[in-house]
């Protein structure tokens, strides 16, 4: 991964665990999950289906369920799980001293849709 | 690193049963590593036919979902076609060009339809039934009034047209033969079965050869041979299969029709096994499920290094699946030299069946209309047992061969070794043992310790019938009610267990009902939130992580993310101050859209999550708190003018509404509840459509309850007559705990009422008058817990307040 800059974006506390707060760049909004056994995951916060706001839905394991059509993305991969296809792009995360850092170098280029 | 790792090609029925059975075996052995050039987990090929007819969709029938093979270290590769085999680097290669290590080879890729090599055959329009893709492409044509033609009359092409039938389209097949399915029915039956499908509207060419497919751009028309035209925006092509050999042949491994296998599965190279229908076994290729389920098993347990006796062939029956069309075909059927049949026939009843005797065995056995008795013939061919002293009973099944007193008796007269389902081959001995030992107590989990019916179905019924014979049929639980996919257990069963095994929180209702997910999904997380709720008042602290977005954020989320604010409005009641204080809310936040919504209140849509707080905290100012309209709980009660106001009005049922509304705001219930109060018969308030409602009358109070206006329109059912407001408030009480205690999450009063039945309801609320009171002051007692507004709480009291602002800006 080439993430070379490590942007500091608060601490793990500060995200609700099985939950998620949001990170607004100029690129989108990046989504930040705690699991259930206190792993931090980024992801774009936009769901392949339609766009819908992962942050706001349901969090079991390493996936969450789409608030819109409940679509189940993995947030380790971005993937949809099947019978849906898609993916959504995933961000690295490091966790120095309970500081969470994103590398929003990771991002894609913003689309222009 | 001392594992051997096997590479499976071909993600498809047999290529995982296989694996099943081997991680049964042995766990250890391999590392393991799929190719499935479908996108997609393994799912239930057979029962695209149900997805294509509407009838299931496809997560219905996923066999193995991704945390299966996650659970098991299987490294699914699905979307990824392997493209060839270096038989001597011992590795396969993707369509990207990647190689791949394998010391052990399985081959599991199935069959390619056949398409005709007629003109045409490559428009856009013209599809295969093989697989997810072909059903999701049929669907999208199915489009009511457009025009369908089936290229085949055997099962497939039955089964597509029955599909696109039931979605609307005008259907017509094209078949070869006179006779329909003539590889599995006699001319009788194939006549009986081309009627009942005429029947329902399907058109037949028989004796018909296709000449081309006409189109410019897409598919227009089939035309046959004789000259006929007939008119197509959709053609199916299901004129039969052949077995994928490509990547064995092109490897030189030796093919026939099919990979040739020996009777352990074992290809000509000793490190590549091959299962299902790609393989040929002793010159057969198969195309039904039962005979690849025995391979993958002596397959499996070869790759596991035991020593078992070879496969040695499948006796096969075959069942179409067409709802409302029995029909069972198993055995020689042609009859013929040496041979006698019997025949039995009711015209009126739409009944056939053919039995054929050879030598005082049962040999073949066609049932068209009543097909009960099939797996009981199936097993009677299978084991060659004779048959002469039952010869006269015989076309009277097993009942009356056996004709012990009672009933099941079907099921009572089978020997152990019977085999109930046959695409898996599970007798009657295993499904009896695994109901004793491991107590289940519904057609589900007989499914999943023992895959019966598991694949095509059709032996659900029996399944049913073994399991109320072994435990009683009271004790049997309905099928298909397993909470979601992480569980076997039913919604009733799990609420049982959370009140008699005193469980308190979500992780220990899953730990003692062995959930098979570490933490639930988004089906059952809620579902166990809300039993535990209900269960445990006051006591269980409501998990804000297992409830819906809406119902967390007390807004309703929208298409493009922002929310919906609806605050209360008592009754439908409003005033100057609450519009105006709503008006200066609207102007603050830039709320671009307000509504008046069907449940008499005002909507404000488009409110950003960061500004919720706020929003709410200007309402509140002004009095107005949440009016739930996010709630799995109290929604609305709609109320008419009544007689205050209206010249008919017979009782004050705008009070009576506020009333009712002050009683049961806040709480939470299975499903939404609305209700309603018309101040006389004229109903203006809808009272019919309603959860639980009150129709004024002189006399006093109609109440009625389980109406529902939305997706599927039920009336309600009268409940009774009552005389006081107060009487009204009780049962309404008493009605909203019956129902919150014993109706499954997501089921309206309206399912709820019609599943248990109004009888039960009346003698529940009506009749006993001590357990209506005390289910109503269970309510108010349940109700002290949550008439807190939770846009308050929120605001004042900061409850979840971080959740709603952003975690940091980068501007970049
Ligand atoms: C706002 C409103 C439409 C309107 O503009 O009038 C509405 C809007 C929605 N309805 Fe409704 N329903 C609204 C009155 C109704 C009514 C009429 C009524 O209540 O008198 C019905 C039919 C009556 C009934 O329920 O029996 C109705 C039957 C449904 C259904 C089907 C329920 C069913 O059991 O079949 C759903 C889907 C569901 O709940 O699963 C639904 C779901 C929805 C949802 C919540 C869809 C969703 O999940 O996002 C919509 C939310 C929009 C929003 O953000 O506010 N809405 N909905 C109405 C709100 C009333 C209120 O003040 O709270
Ligand atoms: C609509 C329908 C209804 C049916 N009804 C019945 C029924 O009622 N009863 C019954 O017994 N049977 C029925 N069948 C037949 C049954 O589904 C098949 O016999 C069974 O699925 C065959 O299993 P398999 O594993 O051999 O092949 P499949 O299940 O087809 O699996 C093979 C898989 O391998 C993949 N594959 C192929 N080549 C490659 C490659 N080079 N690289 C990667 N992946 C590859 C394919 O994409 C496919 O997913 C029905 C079939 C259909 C289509
Ligand atoms: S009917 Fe209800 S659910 Fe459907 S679009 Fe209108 S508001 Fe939404
Ligand atoms: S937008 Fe996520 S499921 Fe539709």
């Amino acid at each position: 991964m080439m993430a070379a800059e490590w942007i500091e974006i608060g601490r793990a506390e500060d995200i609700p665990v099985q939950g998620a707060r949001i990170v607004r760049t100029g690129r989108g909004d990046i989504a930040l999950f705690r699991t259930g056994d206190g792993r931090i995951l980024a992801l774009l916060n936009r769901c392949p289906h339609r766009g819908g706001p992962l942050s706001e839905g349901i969090v079991h394991g390493t996936r969450v369920t789409c608030p819109l059509h409940n679509w189940v993305i993995d947030l380790e991969t971005g993937a949809a799980q099947a019978p849906d296809r898609g993916c959504t792009p995933v961000l690295p995360v490091r966790v120095d001293g309970g500081i969470l850092r994103l590398g929003l170098s990771a991002l894609p280029e913003p689309d222009h849709d | 690193m001392d594992r051997k790792r096997l590479v499976v090609v071909g993600n498809g029925m047999a290529g995982v049963r296989t694996l099943e059975e081997l991680l049964a075996l042995a766990p250890d052995r391999y590392d393991i590593r799929v190719f499935g050039a479908e996108p997609r987990v393994n799912y239930n090929r057979i029962m695209l036919s149900p997805v294509l007819a509407g009838e299931k969709s496809f997560a219905d029938i996923v066999l193995n979902d991704a945390d299966w093979y996650e659970a098991n270290g299987i490294d699914l590769r699905s979307g990824v076609r392997i493209v060839r085999l270096d038989r001597d680097a011992r590795q396969v290669i993707t369509a990207d060009g990647g190689r791949v290590d394998y010391d052990v080879l399985l081959l599991a890729t199935g069959s390619r339809p056949v398409m005709l090599p007629v003109p045409g055959a490559g428009l856009p329009g013209v599809v295969s039934f093989r697989d997810a893709d072909d059903v999701a492409a049929m669907i999208l044509a199915a489009t009511p009034g457009s025009r369908g033609v089936v290229i085949g009359g055997g099962l497939l092409g039955l089964e597509a047209a029955n599909g696109l039938k039931a979605r609307g389209m005008a259907v017509t097949v094209v078949h070869l033969m006179d006779t329909l399915m003539e590889r599995q029915l006699d001319g009788v039956a194939g006549t009986l079965l081309k009627e009942a499908l005429e029947a329902r509207g399907i058109g037949f060419h028989m004796q018909a050869a296709t000449e081309a497919i006409l189109g410019q751009d897409r598919v227009e028309a089939v035309l046959l041979r004789d000259g006929t035209r007939i008119p197509a925006d959709l053609v199916v092509m299901a004129a039969g299969i052949r077995p994928d050999i490509t990547l064995a042949a092109d490897a030189a491994l030796p093919c026939g029709r099919g990979v040739r296998v020996d009777d352990w599965m074992r290809t000509g190279d000793p490190s590549i096994f091959a299962v299902g229908e790609c393989v040929e076994h002793r010159g057969l290729c198969h195309g039904l499920v039962a005979p690849l389920f025995d391979m993958a098993k002596v397959c499996a347990a070869t790759l596991a290094g035991r020593d078992v006796p070879g496969y040695a062939g499948t006796a096969q029956a075959t069942r179409l699946k067409v709802t409302g069309i029995d029909l069972f075909s198993a055995g020689e059927f042609a009859g013929g030299e040496g041979t006698d049949d019997i025949v039995y026939r009711d015209v009126g009843a739409g009944i056939y069946k053919r039995l054929v005797v050879r030598d005082g065995t049962l040999a073949g056995a066609v049932l068209f209309g009543e097909t009960g008795d099939g797996a009981w013939y199936f097993d009677r061919i299978r084991s060659g047992a004779d048959i002469t002293s039952l010869r006269d009973r015989l076309i009277f099944g097993a009942t009356a061969a056996a004709a012990p007193p009672g009933g099941g008796a079907a099921i009572a007269g089978m020997p152990d070794d019977a085999q109930i389902c046959g695409c898996n081959g599970v007798s009657k001995g295993a499904i009896v043992a695994a109901i004793r030992e491991k107590r289940l107590t519904s057609v589900d989990e007989v499914r999943l310790h023992t895959k019966a019916s598991a694949s095509c179905g059709q032996c659900a019924g029996l399944v049913r019938d073994l399991l109320a014979a072994t435990v009683g049929t009271d004790a049997v639980v309905e099928a298909s009610t397993a909470l979601c996919s992480c569980t076997a257990h039913s919604h009733d069963h799990v609420r049982e267990a959370i009140v008699r095994q005193g469980l308190k929180s979500i992780p220990e209702v899953m730990r003692a009902l062995d959930w098979s997910t570490g933490e639930g999904c988004a089906k059952c997380r809620p579902a166990l939130n809300y039993y535990l709720l209900c269960a445990w008042p006051g006591d269980y602290a409501d998990h804000q992580p297992s409830r819906f977005v809406n119902e967390r954020l007390h807004a309703n989320i929208q298409r493009d993310g922002t929310y919906s604010v609806v605050p209360r409005l008592w009754g439908g009641l409003t005033n100057a101050r609450e519009l105006r204080a709503i008006a200066n809310v609207v102007d603050r936040f830039h709320i671009p859209a307000v509504k008046v919504t069907g449940g008499q209140r005002i909507d404000l849509l488009g409110v950003h999550k960061e500004d919720l707080p706020a929003v709410w905290s200007d309402l509140n100012a002004a009095g107005l708190v949440s009016g739930h309209a996010y709630a799995k709980g109290l929604r609305t009660v709609k109320t008419c003018v009544g007689k205050e106001w209206c010249r008919f009005g017979t009782q004050d049922s705008t009070r009576l509404g506020v009333a009712l509304e002050r009683m049961t705001w806040g709480c939470s219930t299975p499903h939404k509840v609305k209700m309603a109060v018309s101040g006389c018969p004229r109903n203006c308030a809808e009272a019919a459509i309603k959860d639980f409602a009150v129709v004024c009358v002189d006399a006093g109070y109609d109440l009625v309850v389980g109406g529902n206006g939305g997706t599927e329109l039920r009336a309600a059912d009268p409940l009774c007559r009552v005389t006081t407001e107060a009487e009204v408030l009780e049962y309404c009480g008493a009605f909203l705990q019956i129902y919150r205690e014993e109706a499954r999450y997501l089921e309206r009063t309206a399912a709820w009422v019609a599943r248990v039945g109004i009888e039960t309801v009346r003698q529940r609320v009506v009749a006993d008058g001590e357990g209506r009171r005390a289910a109503h002051s269970r309510f108010l007692h349940s109700q002290t817990f949550c008439q807190d507004d939770p846009w308050a709480d929120r605001v004042s009291r900061g409850v979840d307040a971080p959740e709603f602002s952003i975690l940091r800006e980068v501007v970049r």
